[in-house]
């Protein structure tokens, strides 16, 4: 009987994992096929990668998306830690439910309508200060900044929640005026999840393809735009090889990030037995 | 006894001493709540001095007052005659060590010693220099080169104590110094800290709500009620002869007995008990107190003897009852003794001798007799 039900489990498991990855595994077997029709196997080649390396088109949508990612989660950072700061450690001011209902509304917000608001307010303003005064690389990092902001303020602040505040206060006894002990103790403290805000923002905005298109002018494709663009016109077999090598990013990103945590549940490990052999 | 030592290890008794400390008409509000009200204390150099109180007391608050991380509402606090109300935390000539230790968990053993005296912009000559005196004192020279979450409760305190006290402040504000550490740790600790105040000479205030922590450590002790202070006193004064029901209580435990004054003379006043008419007892008191006042006599459970046989003549401050409960710790036994009129009575007694086949001083049931001196009691008004 419980064999029988294990045996259930199991092939339900490898459905559900086949369900998710064989797309993924196909993707990547196909981007070595010679064929130049996608779903017919013509032989094993890289030539889709020297096409795309060769093709302007796909560099320029690349950089353009790193560097919006780029400049947005630095940005993003830095104004959701700062507005993070506000709502958890300057006490109940004027408007902090209001301040704080507005931080997080783009959470929540559909991507469709924040796409749209934000061409409304860009072609306003173009109208009225004639800036921008064409959409492309400015205006798409205006507007992740606005979105992946909220997501950084969300984690800055269950960080600042859960930290002592007599370490503040204990270095502003021993001497240390405020900005000193945000610069000192604070932000430290704070780093890690500084970072792991960092790479959500900066994740978010390689990824987003909604509000990109809403607000991107002529000329300026990123990624995201450029790949749904161009399924379009018809799959061709270099977008298989793009997609390829951003899983073997990410797949080094994932494979990076665990053994970070791997040595650092080993150090905190190491850390308490050391602490308890030194006891009393 | 000399005057002479009255004079230098009780400051307080000598109206020519300027107290170093002096909180005068303080009051702290947190919107309705009153968290300390109205209160004036005068602490002396080298006083280890502990507010002592149940949690929501305003001990707490009080303290933070005086590192700097509240404002009073009203009143003023002056520390060697210097008005510091409002003189923000960072530049008071006052250090704390917090409850949780507050240790920065990214900087060494080493470096949270040295980051007071880093903010004072000393020399690095200077700082390294008392910095290893300091960790010297502590006895934490193996592990300058740790994080604080590599040590234990124990050395964590002790690095909370030495970054207070590295900056030489003029007053050290102790927050349930020794709340977090176990019950053995603490006693060893307890010493400990006694042994660096009297060899620093810094003045020391201590928050607990731990009795016998304030009375082992302090020099003085005042107790904390609703943000006043109750009453104010060496250990001594405040367990021996405390003004109130309140106290008594708080302050190791008391029997309690309500009654009325009889008689009242010079020296002794003999109440009756309101329980019992039958039941009447001598205290030695200075005061005199008029005749029917309602009164209160206290007795400490250790100040009471316990006979198995009947007193030969009859006379005030005997009791008779028997053996309800017997709690064994040891070095000593607490007993409950129940008395004929139905009130419940503690009674600790020292085990002296080693009980033979199991069997202690007396046993459950047994008929006892209790009996104490006419100095051992006290009389409270309220």
């Amino acid at each position: 009987m419980i064999h029988k039900r294990s045996r259930w489990v199991i092939a339900m498991l490898c459905f559900g994992l086949a369900f998710l990855y064989v797309p993924i595994f196909l993707l990547i077997l196909y981007s070595f096929n010679h064929s130049k029709l996608v779903p017919i196997w013509g032989g094993f080649s890289t030539r889709w990668y020297t096409v795309l390396f060769e093709s302007p088109e796909v560099w320029e949508a690349v950089m353009l998306s790193l560097r919006i990612a780029l400049i947005n989660a630095t940005f993003a950072t830095l104004l959701g830690t700062l507005a993070a700061l506000a709502m958890v450690r300057f006490g109940r001011f004027k408007g902090r439910t209001l301040f704080s209902g507005m931080i997080s509304a783009p959470l929540v917000m559909p991507e469709v309508i924040t796409g749209l608001s934000l061409l409304l307010l860009f072609i306003t303003l173009a109208d009225i200060i004639g800036w921008p005064g064409a959409r492309g690389f400015t205006t798409i990092t205006i507007a992740h900044i606005t979105f992946s902001m909220a997501y950084v303020a969300v984690i800055i602040q269950s960080r600042l929640i859960g930290m002592d505040q007599s370490i503040e206060e204990a270095a502003q006894d021993l001497g240390a005026k405020p900005l000193r002990v945000l610069w000192d103790i604070t932000l430290p403290i704070l780093a890690p999840g500084m970072l792991a805000g960092w790479l959500l923002a900066f994740t978010l905005s390689l990824d987003d393809l909604v509000i990109a298109s809403f607000v991107t002018g002529p000329g300026s494709n990123t990624l995201p735009i450029l790949i749904f663009s161009r399924i379009k016109l018809g799959l061709k077999p270099d977008i298989n090889a793009l997609a390829t090598l951003i899983i073997l990013t990410v797949s080094i990103g994932v494979l990076l990030a665990a053994w970070l945590m791997w040595r650092q549940e080993k150090q905190r490990m190491q850390d308490r037995k050391m602490a308890s052999r030194t006891d009393h | 006894m000399s005057t002479d030592l009255n004079d230098t290890h009780r400051p307080w008794l000598d109206p020519k001493q300027e107290p170093f400390i002096k909180i005068r008409g303080v009051t702290k509000r947190f919107g309705d709540f009153t968290a300390v009200d109205n209160v004036d204390l005068d602490i002396y150099k080298s006083e280890l001095f502990c507010l002592l109180g149940g949690s929501g007391c305003g001990k707490s608050t009080l303290l933070r007052m005086l590192a700097g991380f509240e404002t009073p509402t009203a009143g003023n606090i002056f520390i060697d005659g210097e008005a510091v109300a409002n003189i923000p935390a960072y530049a008071r000539p006052v250090n704390m060590m917090f409850q949780s230790y507050a240790l920065f968990p990214h900087m060494t053993v080493e470096k949270n010693i040295a980051y007071g005296l880093k903010r004072d912009g000393l020399p690095k000559k200077e700082i390294t220099r008392r910095v290893a005196e300091m960790i010297e004192l502590v006895e934490l020279g193996d592990f300058r080169q740790r994080k604080p979450n590599q040590l234990s409760g124990g050395q964590r305190q002790r690095v909370a104590l030495a970054r207070a006290l590295v900056k030489q402040p003029k007053v050290l504000l102790l927050d349930e110094p020794l709340a977090a550490l176990d019950k053995r740790l603490r006693e060893h600790t307890q010493y400990e800290l006694m042994n660096i105040q009297d060899q620093l000479g810094v003045t020391f205030i201590v928050v607990t709500h731990d009795q016998e922590e304030a009375m082992t450590l302090s020099t003085r002790i005042a107790v904390m009620d609703q943000g006043r202070f109750i009453q104010t006193g060496t250990p001594t004064e405040i367990y021996e002869s405390p003004d109130s029901r309140f106290v008594a209580n708080f302050i190791g435990s008391a029997n309690i007995f309500q009654g009325h004054v009889i008689t009242s003379t010079a020296d002794h006043v003999v109440v009756r008990s309101a329980q019992d008419d039958t039941l009447q007892f001598t205290v030695r008191h200075s005061a005199e107190l008029a005749q029917n006042t309602k009164v209160w006599v206290a007795v400490r459970p250790e100040k009471i003897r316990m006979l198995k046989d009947a007193p030969t003549t009859p006379g005030p401050n005997q009791l008779a009852g028997s053996v309800h409960d017997i709690g064994y710790l040891g070095r000593l036994s607490n007993y409950k003794i129940k008395l004929d009129n139905g009130k419940m009575i503690d009674v600790t007694h020292p085990n002296q001798t080693r009980p033979t086949s199991g069997r202690h001083l007396v046993d459950w049931d047994e008929r006892v007799y209790l009996h104490w001196d006419s100095a051992s009691a006290i009389v409270l008004t309220h």
